[in-house]
């Protein structure tokens, strides 16, 4: 089952990669379709970030002080200004780290 | 006018930079399959069959939490749906190349790849062998992803679950849209997402991965509409 759902999304995403290209006239997405397509980032992302750092394992809501809000907000300056994915990665990871081993 | 060699070599070094954020990123992804509980011929599969990494964290994060085949597959689509974009501005420049060629060069195309290659076509139209930057570019991209997962899914066998390596989910999708911060209308569309996945969260089937960027969508909408 797991397999057939990767092929499926395989397949789904070859399409999306494919059928501007090669099977339908480009003008057929107006300039009002393309603008909103370009949100789509911005759209999508924060749905995985935002339960992934405030919805511990079981579903609940974590308490404000856990240390992966910490974690977060590091992440998030150090991205900002760094404008480099593995020091946001890193320093978001070690700042955890730091709190759950040390503290 | 440039060889195809040239070219190729050309999309080759464009997107050379990019590798300092694509391997890690593809180990991190690999490691994450591992963590998560897949088999490693799994984790690794989806690099060759998706080839998105974004989109198969997302896959095997909501499979390994509960979600339906339907809702991961369908979240999968929403993700890529940019490739939409990409493809509608590729195409102006691919229009010559035959159907064969059209359908065997879309499935190297990936953000990266897109990003540079757009760039050089833009100042170079009148090249012949524009597609050879692509292939250079995609190519290049694709071998580094594929190699990168490996070494994530040799790598994740190793990391203890102590250490909490699930955190780095939201870490890495924070690195990809970060940047946008710096724009009003992006951090509009990121906190209406953000919150309605919590508002969401409880829905059957872990649907909030699809609602949340659907009223986010629609409220990019809008704020368009304000913009102008």
């Amino acid at each position: 089952m797991t397999w057939l759902s990767i092929i499926i999304a395989g397949i789904v995403t070859y399409f999306m990669r494919m059928i501007m290209v090669a099977l339908v006239d480009r003008d057929l997405l107006g300039e009002r379709v393309k603008a909103v397509l370009a949100y789509v980032p911005s759209a999508v992302f924060p749905a995985i970030i935002f339960p992934g750092i405030f919805i511990n394992d079981y579903g609940i809501f974590i308490e404000m002080n856990d240390p992966k809000i910490f974690g977060a907000i590091v992440a998030i300056l150090v991205g900002y200004f760094s404008r480099n994915v593995i020091a946001t990665i890193l320093s978001g990871l070690f700042s955890y780290w730091i709190i759950i081993f040390l503290l | 006018m440039l060889s195809k060699k040239q070219i190729f070599t050309k999309g080759i070094l464009a997107v050379a930079p990019h590798m300092f954020s694509v391997i890690p990123f593809g180990v991190v992804c690999g490691a994450i399959g591992i963590e998560l509980g897949f088999s490693p011929i799994l984790v690794y599969a989806m690099s060759i069959i998706i080839f998105g990494g974004a989109s198969q964290i997302v896959f095997l994060q909501l499979l390994s939490g509960g979600a339906s085949a339907l809702i991961a597959v369908t979240s999968v689509g929403v993700i890529n749906s940019r490739h939409l974009l990409y493809g509608a501005v590729l195409s102006e420049y691919l229009e010559k190349l035959s159907f064969i060629k059209k359908l065997l060069i879309s499935y190297l195309v990936v953000d990266q790849g897109f990003a540079e290659s757009n760039k050089f076509f833009q100042k170079n139209r009148n090249e012949t062998h524009l597609h050879y930057h692509l292939l250079g570019s995609g190519g290049t991209l694709w071998v580094c992803w594929q190699i990168s997962t490996l070494a994530g899914i040799i790598l994740g066998s190793f990391v203890p679950e102590e250490l909490g390596l699930k955190f780095a989910v939201p870490l890495t999708f924070i690195a990809i849209v970060v940047q946008d911060l710096k724009k009003l209308d992006h951090v509009i569309v990121m906190i209406t997402c953000g919150l309605s996945s919590l508002l969401f969260f409880d829905a059957p089937f872990k649907s909030y991965i699809i609602i949340s960027p659907i009223i986010a969508l629609f409220v990019a909408a809008l704020v368009l509409r304000l913009k102008k």
